[in-house]
């Protein structure tokens, strides 16, 4: 282990000041910047939430309207999917970590990647704009012709805000993808390079190729609202039914945006927390490239009672189950890592572990859903509800949590208490089944999602839901308090407080501005720990 | 590729991240594509609109894809290949070190980019003056009028988006003919020109899609 003196000058005391903030063209700051500003939206999206557990701890609409609690929900979606989800770990700790890893200075177009910050802030903004004055009720998805003809909310400015965020995701993305190609160090060959470099690769080739489509969706939806054009409208002829298919030909992939980082991250802790190399890198590794691709031609699989022909369905549904394939291949390698590895149970190694077991349900369930006759019965049910929040949530909040404590040491020069660090992923994940599971069960007795009153006889399962939401929201607040005082009283952390590899491992924590003082120079594949051992 | 940067000598254009011009411009080129890439699916959204459509109301925007001036589209396509002429020769004239003959075609781009912007205009004020624009007291005499209107929609969404594209077209190589002027370039490093070029080259062939599926699509009747 290195000496542990905290550095005298890195990238945090390089500069002070709000300007050397809002101008710096430092990758790892840009990341904070980001930590930042998706840390307000997720306790706003929170809130939503917690709004909405309330009002469906009763049977009857008791505490908000229904008008509301269109709202409501409406919001809780928006925020969390495209202000926390999409952005969180590349935005974070992609742009923090993938030059690092990589052994680079920077990212390719460090003004662009400011530039990314600065869009989605803008977008951000519109988005609150349109929640303050009186929120949206479309649902998160915008669908056509409630969205353009009926709606009377504020649709139009939260359709602008998202539209300008995606060229956030996607400048982000392009950045990830020539970084990747062109700055990797000598000797970082392509199957030296750290698993959570490849799900980058492949969650920004996502965001490259799947966002545009969702922006020239929002911006037609915008067009018709507007100025009566009638593409989607039906009195001119046009097919609501096509807004569902540009719409889910983005949405769907936004899932892999969502869950292919948290797979980047769940393969570095578990490596790292177990001695040893990933059991069948390159399966992991092409696992990643094939959810990208073949995430883009399941789509249909959310309009199976929208109007399709049933030989289409058909083959959505195949194609639904084949993009389990590669997920499962992860799975089944990060347990065989697992065997006979030492393994040690720090907060970043439960939070990886957390999300192999939720993101196994979540992804099972799916495949419920990808079967015809099933997905008629539960369709609109608390059942997909409860499926996609065990990827969006459990799968993609525990990725990000697990990787938020993995390189906190790292980001900050601090460790946090490891300890409390364990308590809240254990009381997050308890907290988080809690939610989530009787949702399944509420749904498959047929429970439909955004109603804000429901029969008598759903209530046990629904307080069930709302008590376990309320220790899902102590499982997060926990880390908020820990992380905020370890950035002052943590115990200093050193070049590598878990003895992991990689490159990261190998500089200063904090690192400095330029990362490394010289060009290292790679000679081993990622995850070498047995050798070292031996 | 990458040795100690210091090692180099010193080149103004090289950022401090990249080791040299070498990687600096591979990665901006890269970079331009993959936009291009992003560019590709966003026009897809609303091309693939517009063949479903044209698929399902064959008439109706046969009739309606008649009403477009197809000389004046015509003489657009024509102005906008020559563009991309120039701004090829730009490229060749920037690789080969001659400012004079660079700043010129890239005046002779922008020329050619306004008269299409301008004869777009005026086909825009036709469509006006006929009340073929959704939204502002659209009128359409023929089969299905209501479906024309999903015509005229997309025609306009397509082209404006279009035209959008050349309007930052001009503001880029106004840029670049400024940079050209100060003598920014030289044969080993003129990535701005050429990646501005390949945007250039994108814009002009949306608009050979444009042209035949808005204007051509019904005149062999
Ligand atoms: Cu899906």
């Amino acid at each position: 282990m290195d000496t542990l003196a905290f550095p005298r000058t890195h990238y945090l005391n390089a500069e002070y000041g709000l300007k050397s903030w809002l101008l710096t063209t430092d990758h790892k700051r840009i990341g904070l910047l980001f930590l930042g500003a998706i840390s307000l939206f997720f306790i706003l999206g929170g809130i939503f939430a917690g709004l909405i557990r309330l009002e469906l701890l009763t049977p009857p609409g008791d505490l908000v309207s229904d008008d509301t609690y269109n709202k409501l929900f409406t919001m809780h979606g928006i925020v969390m999917v495209f202000m926390f989800l999409i952005p969180s770990i590349p935005a974070v700790m992609g742009n923090f970590f993938v030059p690092i890893m990589i052994g680079a200075r920077d990212l390719a177009f460090p003004r662009l990647n400011l530039l990314s910050w600065y869009i989605f802030m803008t977008g951000g903004l519109f988005t609150l704009y349109a929640i303050v004055t009186g929120g949206v009720d479309t649902g998160w998805t915008f669908y056509t012709p409630f969205s353009t003809l009926s709606s009377h909310s504020n649709v139009m400015t939260a359709a602008i805000g998202i539209f300008i965020i995606g060229f956030s995701s996607i400048l982000t993305g392009l950045n990830f993808i020539v970084t990747i190609h062109t700055m990797r160090a000598p000797g970082m060959t392509w199957f030296r390079m750290p698993l959570f470099l490849w799900a980058m690769y492949a969650t920004s080739l996502i965001n490259v190729l799947a966002t545009p489509v969702l922006a020239i969706t929002i911006f037609a939806v915008a067009l018709e609202r507007a100025l009566h054009m009638g593409i989607f409208d039906p009195a001119y002829g046009g097919d609501p039914v096509l807004f569902q298919h540009l719409f889910w030909f983005y949405s769907h992939p936004a899932v892999y945006i969502m869950i292919l980082p948290a797979m980047g991250v769940v393969s570095e802790v578990i490596a790292a927390f177990s001695r040893k190399s990933i059991f069948g890198y390159k399966f992991v590794a092409f696992s990643s490239l094939a959810i990208a691709v073949f995430g883009f031609l399941v789509w249909g699989h959310h309009m199976f009672v929208a109007g399709m022909s049933v030989y289409g369905a058909m083959i959505f549904s195949v194609l639904s189950f084949l993009v389990a394939v590669p997920s499962a291949v992860k799975v089944f390698n990060w347990t065989a890592t697992l065997y006979k590895g030492s393994i040690s149970y720090q907060t970043p190694m439960l939070y990886a572990l957390g999300f192999i077991g939720l993101f196994t349900i979540g992804g099972l369930t799916g495949l419920f859903l990808a079967s015809l006759g099933v997905d008629v019965h539960v369709t609109d049910t608390y059942f997909v509800v409860a499926h996609f929040h065990y990827i969006m949530v459990g799968g993609a909040i525990m990725g990000y949590l697990g990787g938020l404590h993995y390189w906190w040491p790292k980001m900050t020069g601090r460790m946090y208490p490891d300890m409390w660090g364990r308590v809240a992923a254990v009381v997050t994940f308890l907290g988080f089944n809690l939610t989530f599971f009787p949702q399944f069960v509420l749904g498959y007795m047929g429970m439909p999602r955004r109603y804000h009153a429901y029969p008598p006889e759903f209530q046990a399962l629904n307080v069930l839901s709302t008590a376990g939401a309320s220790i899902m929201g102590i499982g997060y607040l926990i880390p908020a308090i820990y992380l905020l005082w370890s950035l002052k009283y943590g115990a200093i952390a050193g070049n590598n407080p878990w003895g992991a590899k990689g490159l990261e491992w190998e500089i200063p924590s904090p690192p400095p501005t330029f990362n490394f003082d010289k060009t290292p120079v790679v000679t081993e594949p990622a995850y070498a720990y047995e050798t070292r051992e031996k | 590729m990458h040795d100690d940067k210091t090692a180099s000598p010193y080149e103004p254009a090289l950022k401090h991240h990249f080791d040299d011009l070498g990687q600096q411009h591979e990665a901006a080129m890269l970079g331009m594509w993959l936009f291009l890439g992003t560019e590709l699916l966003f026009f897809g959204g609303l091309f693939t609109a517009y063949m479903l459509y044209r698929v399902w109301y064959p008439e109706t925007f046969g009739a309606a894809s008649r009403t477009l001036d197809i000389t004046l589209g015509a003489v657009n396509t024509m102005v906008l290949i020559t563009s991309s002429l120039t701004m090829a020769l730009a490229v060749h004239a920037a690789a080969t070190d001659e400012r004079r003959k660079l700043m010129a075609f890239l005046a002779a781009t922008m020329v050619l980019g306004a008269v299409f912007l301008g004869i777009k205009g005026i086909e825009y004020h036709h469509k006006f003056v006929e009340h073929h624009i959704p939204g502002f007291g659209f009128q359409f005499e023929g089969p299905a009028p209501e479906r024309a209107n999903l015509f005229f929609s997309l025609y306009f969404a397509m082209t404006g988006l279009h035209a959008l594209h050349m309007i930052i077209g001009l503001g880029i190589m106004t840029v670049m003919l400024i940079m050209a002027w100060r003598g920014r370039f030289s044969a080993r490093w003129h990535t701005p020109i050429e990646i501005s070029g390949l945007y250039w080259h994108f814009v002009d062939i949306v608009w050979i899609f444009l042209f035949p599926l808005l204007y051509l699509v019904d005149r062999h009747r």
